[in-house]
């Protein structure tokens, strides 16, 4: 999918001349007058941030592309304005990229205030960029009431998003990490190491594709194959890439992506924009094997009739990378206060219940479960189990996300060469 | 005294609408080139010079673009242009013509997104087609490795076009012989012992050509810069120059942004030398053809035979279009669907409840916009016609045209800057004022003959009466002309309904409509959601034509005296 085209601010007219060009247009006069609340002091106690979020609207500008996440997203809403009185408008994109533009768009013009979106979800090589540029206030997380029960220890990915400390500038929300998933039926025995897979690609032409990298499921396929086929040690992933070093790094990746790609699916000729057109070629029977990021995604898909009750997941043997997801606040925000409660209500137990139960989303808990109250803990306890998730012991097979650099350069990289 | 006013009124209102249509183009081109040329402080390019295009023409895949763009939207186009004439050649003077334009006036208002979604269903490997004769006749028990769709010549895009384009232009057509005596002229050559097909070709198509260049010319550029069907049916690696366009506006650096300006740019004058060299065209197809035309042939030869085979075509583009939809519908009422079944296992009303909490933002947003934007057109226009009407020079047509002629991605990203400017960005407002740019000359192709066609005879009866401008305009010209005011009340509409790459611009990719819902979930994983959402939109015009076959109706009761 392409990203909506946004980048506010100066064309070199000036802001009186357009103004008085534009009013021939009518209907433009509408939408003037944004109220914009005081920020919440550094030191406000959580009582005066959930007095001061009683009535705002908290616009969450969240990627759009999967239902179950969007109805997650909305069932927050339903519970922050009945608990709190904080009305959330999901503001949907298709490209988190195209916000930090936006935001940064605003920087550069001096809107330091009365911003239009007031939570914003986010992590990666997007956090990065949003942090080079002070693009994000905070630092809030520690702040939350919630962030206590978040478990930092044994699940590091919480507070380290692509190697970089988030320190406080966002919220985590939940975890993924990248599952694969087959109809049994059809495919009794996938190949259980990324070398496997290769060679199961090259035994059975056109029967398996992954996105389009630039989508992030794919740019994340990409990376565990160059884990896989790399010579340099995979510690210098996790420093910033430089030019040289990149080449060089990555120079066994695409040979394997050149002898591979000619027995994919259409040969290698089209790839799948996203991971849910991936799931649809699974379900159409097209490819025998599809991933994603969510681990109850096969699980999901079986609950609602999209793919048969012989699916089956599993994370490969040699691990595959994990990453959490967070929430932010940009710098402009208008409704601070209320991105801070829906922050917090995101990190509560039930919130973080509701999202994990596979029937809803399936996203892995930030929390640990252990420091839970025991009715709690009951409660994820008893959380739906489907044979199409994975084994919970696959989920221990975690790898930190390189640097965002290497996501950044992989993709361009990617497409210098196979889509051009 | 009275009168001076009320027209100086009324021409005023004619220069709104005139700057409504040309001046965000002209800013919007303005405001696209200062970026093109290295000046867009906002993403931090602060160094006027052509840089950015030297960096797009050193784009490896900028040039295998401009190569699938030109096949595409050239191709499709003159596909589009011989299947247009040969059907009207062919079925001009049948019972079948006349059917035809009632059956095509709604596919004029099938969405883009919506026909490129169920054309997939139709085609993919694994699609409708497919699966009909699997695996009794082909032995596929699983879908044929086969790049039908996205294929890196933009063939499956081409034809989508074409297929789309041919219907519109046949439209154009039927509109077109009104103006021209073909049915005496055709007479009068079937007693000279012309064949039917001949005479057509060689004396009302000559004619007609004229009438329809700026249709052609608007088809031309349309195709050239198409997004929404590109984006689902289109080459992916690299795309056509639309999407590869937005997916540089998608990205964060400098850079990528001027790029994708220069690009713009480069669009602009790609349609602006295609547009002239099918205009040398035509003159050369004029000068090849005059012997042929004055021959005297009766029949037999070559272009008779080449416009049967041409027309022929339009069948079969009727019977994908209409299966395209029954395919979306039938997606949208499917429990589930597996390969290789030829049906849904079981029908379900599921897809359409979850659709209507999932897309309800989406509808509100396409409905309001969409119905919003035609009653501001129409009004607009109607104040035009009227200032027109009375000694006013008309509005050339060619001006009507601009937005339709300059290629939408070539202004909308100026369009877009001059929003955020005025930070209106991303706000319904936003997305309705710059819909009206496109609805509104389609408004006032429709009116304009049907205003100048009424009986003066009836507004000078109330001027005579007593009566002022206004109040002759309100009480007398528009009830005569309410069936031709909702039939552009609904073409209006369905151009908003349908619109993609200006929602996404002025909407800053947050103002959801069924349209961006559609393209969205053309990619996605559930076809039920994706039929549902191209479902809805293709219904959401018809509701504006239903509503205009149903309104003049109920005047028309309650004025017994009118046969309108």
């Amino acid at each position: 999918m392409t990203g909506a085209p946004v980048t506010p601010g100066g064309a070199g007219l000036t802001r009186r001349g357009v103004t008085a060009s534009l009013a021939a247009l009518p209907l433009a006069l509408s939408a003037c007058g944004r109220d914009v609340p005081a920020d919440p002091a550094k030191d406000a106690a959580w009582a005066d941030i959930l007095a001061a979020a009683r009535g705002q609207t908290v616009t969450w500008t969240a990627w759009a592309g999967d239902q179950k996440i969007n109805a997650f997203i909305g069932w927050v809403g339903a519970q922050t304005a009945a608990r709190f009185g904080v009305t959330v408008r999901h503001a949907k994109i298709d490209d988190t990229a195209v916000m930090v533009q936006q935001m940064l768009a605003d920087k550069t013009a001096g809107r330091t205030r009365g911003g239009r979106t007031d939570l914003v979800w986010i992590n990666g090589e997007n956090f990065a960029l949003a942090r080079e540029n002070g693009l994000l206030w905070g630092p809030f997380a520690e702040r939350l009431p919630g962030f206590g029960l978040v478990d930092a220890e044994g699940k590091p990915a919480t507070v380290t998003d692509f190697t970089l400390p988030t320190l406080g500038y966002e919220s985590p929300w939940g975890i993924g990490q990248l599952t694969f998933f087959h109809d049994s039926a059809r495919l009794p025995a996938p190949p259980r190491t990324t070398d496997a897979l290769l060679a199961f690609a090259v035994d059975n032409p056109g029967r398996f594709a992954y996105p389009a990298p630039g989508d992030f499921t794919g740019t994340t396929f990409v990376k565990q194959v160059l884990m896989a086929v790399m010579t340099a040690p995979r510690d210098v992933l996790y420093e910033p890439a430089d030019e040289a070093g990149f080449d060089a790094v990555t120079a066994p990746l695409w040979d394997a992506l050149d002898a591979f790609h000619p027995h994919l699916w259409r040969s290698g000729r089209a790839f799948p924009p996203n991971f849910p057109a991936l799931r649809r070629l699974l379900s159409d029977r097209e490819i025998d094997l599809a991933f994603a990021f969510n681990p109850a995604e096969a699980a999901n898909a079986v609950s609602q009739g999209l793919l048969p009750a012989t699916m089956r997941a599993y994370v490969p043997d040699d691990g595959t990378i994990q990453n959490a997801h967070f929430v932010a606040i940009p710098f402009n925000a208008s409704a601070k206060a209320g991105a801070m409660v829906v922050a917090d209500f995101l990190l509560s137990p039930e919130a973080q219940l509701e999202k994990a139960n596979p029937d809803v989303w399936g996203d892995p808990t930030v929390l640990d479960v252990a420091r839970l109250t025991g009715a709690q803990q009951a409660a994820f306890a008893a959380l739906p189990t489907a044979s199409a998730l994975p084994p919970p012991e696959d989920l221990g097979r975690g790898i930190a996300e390189p640097h965002p650099s290497w996501h950044l350069g992989l993709i361009s990289a990617w497409r210098e060469r196979y889509a051009a | 005294m009275r009168r001076g006013r009320g027209a100086d009124g009324f021409a005023l209102g004619a220069w709104a609408v005139v700057l409504v249509l040309t001046l965000p183009v002209a800013l919007g081109v303005l405001a696209t080139l200062l970026p093109a040329f290295g000046w867009h402080p906002a993403a931090g390019a602060r160094a006027p010079g052509i840089a950015a295009f030297a960096d797009l023409f050193s784009t490896p895949s900028f040039w295998a673009s401009l190569r699938t763009t030109l096949v595409t939207g050239v191709g499709a186009a003159i596909l589009a242009v011989m299947v247009s004439f040969g059907g009207a050649a062919c079925l001009y003077g049948t019972r079948w013509f006349d059917r035809l334009s009632a059956v095509l006036a709604p596919a004029l208002a099938y969405p883009y997104a919506s026909f490129a979604i169920g054309f997939a269903f139709l085609f993919a490997p694994s699609g409708w087609l497919a699966r009909a004769v699997s695996p009794w006749a082909t032995g596929w028990d699983r879908p044929p490795d086969l790049l039908i769709l996205n294929d890196p010549n933009g063939i499956a895009l081409m034809l989508a076009l074409a297929t789309k384009e041919a219907l519109f232009l046949v439209l154009m057509i039927v509109a077109a012989l009104g103006q021209v005596p073909a049915r005496q002229m055709l007479r009068a050559a079937a007693t000279m012992g012309y064949g039917r097909v001949t005479a057509f070709l060689k004396l009302v198509a000559p004619q007609l050509y004229p009438q329809l260049r700026l249709p052609i010319y608007a088809v031309l550029a349309a195709g050239l810069s198409n997004v929404d069907a590109a984006i689902i049916l289109g080459p992916a690696a690299p795309p056509t120059l639309g999407p590869l366009t937005l997916d540089w506006f998608g990205q964060l650096g400098a850079e990528d942004q001027t790029r994708a300006a220069a690009s713009c740019i480069a669009q602009l004058v790609l349609a602006a030398i295609v547009i002239v060299a099918w205009r040398a065209g035509e003159g050369v197809a004029a000068r090849a053809t005059s012997a042929w035309l004055a021959d005297g042939r009766r029949a037999s030869g070559f272009a008779p035979t080449a416009a049967v085979f041409a027309g022929s075509l339009l069948g079969p583009m009727l019977a994908v279009t209409a299966a395209s939809i029954l395919v979306l519908a039938m997606w949208s009422f499917a429990e589930a669907w597996p390969w290789p079944l030829g049906l849904p296992s079981g029908w379900s009303l599921l897809p359409w409840q979850s659709g209507m909490g999932t897309l309800s933002e989406a509808i509100a947003n396409t409905a309001c916009i969409g119905f919003g934007t035609a009653v501001a057109g129409v009004a607009l226009a109607v104040l035009c016609l009227e200032a027109q009407s009375e000694g006013h020079r008309r509005v050339p047509s060619w001006l009507l045209y601009i937005p339709l002629l300059v290629p939408q991605i070539g202004f909308l990203f100026g369009v877009q800057l001059l929003w955020s400017r005025l930070w209106l960005d991303g706000t319904i407002a936003a997305v309705a004022a710059t819909h009206l740019l496109f609805v509104l000359p389609y408004v006032f192709l429709v009116l304009r003959d049907p205003f100048a066609a009424l009986d003066p005879r009836y507004a000078k009866a109330s001027r005579v009466l007593g009566h002022g401008r206004l109040k002759t305009l309100v009480r007398v010209k528009l009830p005569l002309l309410i069936r031709p005011l909702m039939v552009a009340f609904a073409v209006g509409a369905a151009v908003s309904i349908g619109l993609y790459l200006p929602t996404v611009f002025a909407g800053a990719g947050r103002v959801p409509t069924l349209t961006t819902e559609a393209v969205a979930l053309a990619a996605g994983a559930d076809r039920r959601l994706a039929g549902v959402a191209a479902a809805a939109l293709t219904a959401m015009p018809l509701l504006g034509f239903a509503l205009a076959t149903v309104i003049p109706a109920m005047v028309a009761r309650r004025r017994r005296g009118l046969s309108l």
